[in-house]
């Protein structure tokens, strides 16, 4: 359709030079001629001036604006004192500042002085952090790590090594479905789309109890196609911040084992969570004692205020190292017409820092201070919630949620509430991001609270 | 599907009987039974094939790195000194989805003028990319979205990573042809000719510089050609522009294919780099813009582009970022970064000279006056593959088979010496 609007167009300007030879104008003309147009260069610029090109992309509408990073965007533009960010995860002091981890200074420091060259990584990332990250994540001394059996790629953090193993399965699990919670991280949907992997939703947030719907979870992942990918989040659900119990996980292992499922985990959030890597690292861990084949993206956006550096990785741990070996051989042939090969900054600060005694164990208590700060607003809030609502509701949803996320269980026009009443910038999900508050603002989200819960429809 | 798995995997024979995982509370058959094992990139495999050689006297001409004249990796000092600067960056929050806003500023400036009234009317969207191929995927796959009948024409040869990214893309390719192998240079009549059978409308990818990996470039007149002959057939040109600076060590004059689209009133695509040019490979930092009617449509078709990259990797990494910005914003940065750019084009010109100069000292029956006629970072050779392979066998000269020579890998230590190896397995053709 462009074309022949600009075709018309050209015609039109030529047409005042010369008669135009019909069929050299016409759509898909494929034989050779001889233009009369190409006679004399000095006619030819001429025309080329006062030609107008009208764009092929005319047809291109608007993008809706991101739900969750636009969030960010209005509150950047609301000019009320009162106004409060609970918007996009990223951790923010009691200052509600941005926080840069000393460790990460450190090693930035270290990097420096250190003058290290700017080559091309591999295409499977810097080896070094390709090392700690599986290390990390399974333990040094887990036997799949010691037998090789796990292919680990850098990828461009939680969302680039997501879209990797989603291109994955499009490639070798063309058949499979993805099982996704509901709800989860809103962009999990637009990557299983755009790689082209069919998915369905299993239960997962039940609002009466705003907790885990577990019985709905079960059976939507008992009811799925056998050999289904199925999306877990590590530990810190995101947006609800609800997590399976031990014993959960285990009835959850036992029905993904009867169906023939594929366990794959998103951790976005090991060390943030409970504070300790160890203990978020428990559901992974527990799948791979009992077995299975899985697929688990990193990402230390979070955990190390990495960010805007895009570092994680996907691992995907198979039953023998040569099925590793092959399995990660495509993961490079998928990664190569994507981006070439993964930047190699934030590689490196995680790669020091984890390899590095003192920086590590300085990390786990940074970590520490973070996962602690939002266990301390959550007990505020809570108390704050209990003491001014006078109706009896039960609050302690606040305090069992864990992560920078709370499911608040307000809905959309209470959300909304929250935002033109309040200033209180969120997700229309009801999802509060706690990293975004401060202890001294937990009495005035209460009453929003408290006010848009009881006080809107 | 563990039943289709068996079935593959039985089909396959003893060899690969599914391995059963020896820990855990039961044995299973792995679900990656029938994942082979890809071939390994032919690029980049150079260099691994060279890192495993022992031999003192081994040469890496394989991957396209710039390497000084002591075969070192380099740092421009502009970047370094921009490191300095962003050490202890209070910031790393998130960028914009779109990328860091001065970076696309300064490199919109770079590739479409200082000046540029199409910057002043803000009817270019761009984004910041990874790198060169971030950006040649993101403008892939926008294609395929919005204009799903189209194909992309490329030009044989080119980098091979380009026919992986549009197949990955799911586009359809053409091939037109470029290299004329009897002259080691450009085959501008066939190419001509391809252009004007295409279909109206085409898509065509274009290297702007230091084509790769023949580094055959058309002249200004031929651009100038190529340009009218578009605009007769309306076909949309993409520029992959990787080496603005590191061709002929001008930036500008290294553009001038993209200013004479531009001023022929073309809409036009580009995919720019700072891997070579800034020494910035391993931070994966370019550009991706699109020239459109109007600011309107621009802030369209960035929106669709964000989109497109919200499922890849949410929003491209920061640091090479800030790198570019600072260096490019700061005056006296930006004259340190056109110094030392020029340094890396004049000495890959200084060894182009020095190799023919030594082949034709030693006596060689053919011609070689392409590799100075070539630029830019690649020497076609015209080298055959078996003579390749005798290279690195007999001499442990490492380069890609095409006879594709990295002139960025050529030192004044090593010329001598390649120019020797070139000149045994070529003397009897």
């Amino acid at each position: 359709m462009a074309s022949a609007l600009a075709s018309v167009a050209l015609s039109t300007t030529f047409a005042r030079a010369v008669p135009l030879p019909e069929n050299s104008m016409r759509i898909g003309a494929e034989k050779k001629h001889d233009n009369p147009l190409f006679k004399g260069k000095a006619f030819r610029r001429v025309s080329m001036a006062v030609s107008v090109n009208v764009s092929r992309f005319e047809g291109v509408t608007m993008a809706p604006p991101d739900p969750i990073l636009g969030v960010s965007e209005a509150f950047r533009a609301d000019t009320n004192d009162l106004k409060l960010n609970l918007g996009v995860g990223a951790y923010r002091t009691e200052e509600l500042q941005p926080y840069v981890l000393n460790v990460v200074k450190k090693a930035e420091k270290l990097m420096l002085e250190r003058g290290e060259n700017k080559e091309y990584l591999p295409i499977e990332g810097l080896a070094a952090f390709n090392k700690v990250t599986a290390e990390l994540l399974f333990g040094a001394d887990n036997s799949v790590i010691q037998e090789g059996r796990v292919a680990t790629i850098q990828g461009l953090s939680g969302t680039g090594s997501l879209r990797l193993a989603a291109a994955f399965i499009h490639r070798y699990f063309p058949d499979a479905k993805a099982l996704i919670s509901s709800p989860t991280w809103g962009n999990h949907k637009n990557i299983f789309n755009d790689a082209r992997v069919p998915w369905s939703e299993y239960r997962y947030y039940d609002p009466r109890t705003v907790g885990l719907d577990f019985d709905g979870m079960v059976a939507d992942i008992k009811a799925a196609p056998d050999g289904s990918f199925v999306l877990l989040h590590g530990c810190a659900h995101n947006p609800t911040g609800i997590d399976p119990t031990p014993e959960q996980w285990e009835k959850i292992a036992d029905v993904i084992q009867e169906k023939n499922h594929i366990p794959f985990f998103d951790v976005a959030y090991q060390g943030f969570a409970s504070g300790s890597l160890d203990a978020d690292a428990y559901s992974v861990r527990l799948f791979v004692r009992r077995g299975f084949e899985l697929l688990v993206a990193q990402s230390y956006s979070k955990n190390l205020g990495l960010y805007a550096e895009r570092i994680g990785a996907i691992n995907v741990v198979c039953s023998s190292s040569d099925a590793g070996t092959r399995v990660k051989s495509q993961l490079k042939r998928l990664a190569r017409p994507m981006y070439s090969n993964p930047p190699v900054h934030g590689a490196r600060i995680v790669a020091n820092v984890v390899g590095d005694p003192n920086l590590f164990n300085e990390w786990k208590q940074e970590m520490e201070l973070m996962a602690g700060r939002i266990k301390n607003v959550r007990q505020r809030l809570y108390e704050n919630l209990s003491e001014k609502d006078k109706s009896g509701k039960d609050w302690s949803f606040v305090l069992k949620q864990i992560g920078m996320f709370s499911y608040t269980g307000l809905h959309k026009a209470q959300s909304d509430h929250m935002t033109d009443k309040w200033h209180i910038y969120m997700t229309k999900d009801g999802r509060i991001s706690l990293a975004g508050l401060s202890l001294s603002k937990c009495e005035y989200l209460a009453d929003a609270i408290i006010d848009s819960f009881h006080n809107v429809d | 599907m563990a039943a289709i798995s068996r079935e593959i995997l039985k089909r396959r024979g003893i060899h690969r009987s599914p391995v059963m995982a020896t820990i855990g509370t039961r044995s299973m058959a792995s679900w990656f039974g029938h994942v082979e094992p890809a071939a390994k990139d032919p690029i980049l495999g150079v260099t691994e094939a060279f890192l495993a050689d022992p031999s003192p006297d081994k040469v890496n001409v394989g991957v396209g790195a710039y390497r000084d004249d002591n075969g070192k990796p380099v740092v421009l000092e502009c970047v370094r000194e921009a490191e300095r600067r962003i050490a202890g960056n209070l910031n790393m929050e998130y960028l914009p989805m779109g990328g860091s806003i001065k970076m696309i500023e300064e490199s919109l400036k770079l590739a479409y003028g200082e000046d540029s009234e199409l910057i002043k009317e803000k009817r270019i969207a761009a984004v910041q990319a990874l790198s060169g191929t971030g950006a040649c995927r993101l403008f892939a796959d926008f294609q395929k979205r919005f204009l799903p009948d189209t194909q992309i024409y490329i030009p044989i040869p080119t980098w091979a990573n380009h026919h992986n990214i549009w197949r990955d893309a799911c586009v359809p390719q053409r091939t037109f042809r470029y290299y004329h192998p009897e002259t080691r240079g450009l085959d501008f009549a066939s190419m001509m000719d391809d252009i004007k059978n295409a279909p109206n409308g085409s898509f065509f990818l274009l290297h702007a510089c230091a084509h790769n990996p023949t580094g055959v470039d058309p002249s200004e007149e031929q651009w100038r050609e190529i340009s009218y002959q578009f605009k007769v057939k309306n076909h949309f040109p993409f520029f992959d522009m990787a080496y603005q600076g590191f061709a002929s060590g001008d930036p500008n004059r290294d553009a001038k294919a993209i200013r004479i689209f531009l001023e022929d009133g073309h809409l036009i695509g580009c995919a720019q780099s700072y891997a070579k040019n800034m020494g910035l490979y391993g931070q994966r930092v370019g550009c991706l813009s699109i020239l459109c009617d109007d600011e309107l449509q621009a802030v369209a078709v960035k929106s669709q582009l964000q989109q497109l990259a919200r499922p890849m990797y949410s929003n491209p990494p920061v640091h090479g970022a800030l790198v570019v910005s600072i260096i490019l914003g700061d005056p006296e940065l930006k004259s340190l970064w056109l110094k030392e750019v020029k340094g890396m084009a004049d000495r890959i010109i200084g060894m182009r000279k020095a190799l023919r100069e030594n082949l034709e000292k030693l006596g060689s029956p053919l011609s070689w006056e392409h590799i100075t006629n070539q630029i830019g970072m690649f020497c076609y050779s015209g080298m055959t593959p078996e003579q390749v392979d005798r290279l690195t066998d007999e001499f442990h000269i490492y380069m890609t088979r095409n006879g594709r020579i990295s002139m960025a890998g050529v030192t004044t230590g090593n010329a001598g010496y390649l120019a020797n190896a070139i000149h045994e397995v070529t003397k009897s053709s």
